[in-house]
């Protein structure tokens, strides 16, 4: 039997509540949300925190709603509701593509977004998708607030920004300017249903007048942390989006990984995949972009 | 630390550790041994049980979170002896052999029928995908919740 070592626990009802609780007891104290990260790590002793913070009351923490020209993704949105919302679907449809394929669906009952984005793992489909969004992340703590980008945000493999008595409140996805057309997608290979990804691509496109005005790409799954693929983006910034600039992109991707080889597959292969998934996400983002033209 | 949690419709109270799985607080505290306790890694579905109506894997969620909620398990199907329709559904298509699965296949049946009554083979066997059967090869499951569907409508017509 795996049962997690003891710890105390209680129940926060406000977000200050949680911060607070986080700052009265120390390094030893963890948030718990969904708990499909967290509890199979405490099962494993991976982690062996003293007390957990419960903060599945925190229903004004659950939320998607667009504001202030952004799309804002509540901490403890869960997996189920980020695949059923229309507003994402229609805004950043990647979400959709990777909640389809992310775990199962009794599995996307529980586990929420800012578990998620906080256990930092690099084969979570969730950090590539919201880097390739750009996404800014909001950690409260000591009655200040801040945003940090996706890179600043994944400090390492299972190590984040947020400092100790802080909470992930919200994730913000910046909506395009006026006559942008934009477009997204998710493309994950794994090896059986609800699996961790093999390889994963996300990619996001701002088009204006032909050409790309941005992009985001990134990778699940092929290296220690989250890919993100700056390398790819620049060269996607200002050129019409065709099939050999995204065979391009495809090549930096396999380049610009470093996967290991595993029971999912060696090394060449991953590199080969990520370059295949690099390239049918960025074709799929420009066909949303562009309403099925390109 | 004291727990009360609705299972099956009663309140029930127990003092347990916190570090006690829900999984475990049904099994060994209550001793409602219909949920099975499978991989422990929230992987194989033998375990799952209905917290506020919705599917949910009770041997990665700690019974002191359901504290407030209610819990729906296997036992609760069955009333005065009349099977529910998704566990005639098994009987009638043969969709189990063993039986270690089932619990959590029957559970998550029904709540899929719950939300949508007349779901698609597609649609069952999406509902089912967090849930491992080693014998049936699935297409047996699948036929029975179809079964049930049927069942439960043809019953709703005659209401």
């Amino acid at each position: 039997m795996q049962t997690p070592a003891p710890f105390a626990y209680e129940r926060a009802t406000s977000v200050d509540g949680a911060i607070e609780a986080l700052a009265r007891l120390g390094g030893d104290a963890r948030i718990i949300a969904g708990g499909h990260s967290l509890l199979p790590m405490m099962k494993l002793r991976l982690a062996a925190p003293e007390h957990l913070i419960d903060i599945n009351d925190l229903t004004e923490l659950a939320y998607i709603r667009e504001e202030d020209g952004e799309i804002r993704i509540g901490a403890l949105t869960r997996h189920v509701d980020l695949l059923e919302s229309e507003l994402l679907a229609r805004r950043f449809p990647l979400f959709r593509d990777a909640e389809t394929v992310i775990a199962d669906p009794v599995v996307r009952n529980r586990g929420t977004i800012g578990g998620s984005l906080c256990q930092a793992d690099a084969a979570e489909d969730l950090s590539a998708v919201c880097s390739a969004a750009k996404a800014q992340v909001v950690i409260r703590g000591g009655g200040e607030e801040r945003m940090v980008g996706m890179d600043s945000f994944h400090v390492g493999p299972y190590v984040t920004a947020v400092d100790q008595s802080e909470l992930v409140t919200e994730v913000r996805l910046p909506l395009p300017a006026g006559g942008l057309a934009s477009g997204s997608a998710h493309e994950k290979v794994e090896r059986r249903a609800g699996d961790w990804a093999i390889a994963a691509a996300s990619a996001a496109l701002w088009i204006e007048e032909g050409r790309i005005a941005d992009a985001g790409v990134a990778l699940s799954a092929v290296a220690p942390t989250t890919v993100h693929l700056e390398r790819a983006e620049a060269l996607l910034r200002g050129q019409p989006p065709s099939e050999a600039l995204f065979a391009e992109a495809g090549e930096i991707a396999s380049a610009d990984c470093s996967p290991s080889a595993d029971g999912r597959g060696p090394v060449d292969y991953k590199r080969h995949l990520v370059g295949v998934l690099t390239r049918r996400a960025l074709r799929r983002a420009t066909e949303r972009a562009l309403g099925g033209t390109a | 630390m004291n727990v009360s949690i609705t299972v099956n419709g009663e309140p029930r109270a127990a003092e347990i550790e916190p570090r006690q799985l829900l999984v475990h607080f049904l099994r060994e505290t209550l001793d409602l041994t219909g949920t099975h306790w499978g991989c422990d890694t929230s992987n194989c579905g033998a375990c799952v049980v209905l917290m506020d109506g919705k599917p949910v894997k009770s041997c990665t969620i700690l019974a002191a979170m359901c504290e407030g909620h209610e819990i729906r398990t296997v036992e609760s199907l069955e009333v005065d002896g009349r099977l529910d329709p998704v566990q005639q559904g098994f009987y009638e298509r043969h969709a189990l052999q063993c039986g270690f699965c089932t619990p959590g296949m029957l559970m998550t049946a029904r709540a899929l029928l719950d939300e949508n009554p007349d779901p698609t083979e597609h649609e069952i066997r999406t509902a089912i995908s967090g849930a491992i059967c080693r014998c049936t090869g699935y297409k047996n499951i699948v036929s029975a919740v179809r079964w049930a569907a049927e069942h439960e409508a043809a019953t709703r017509q005659e209401a």
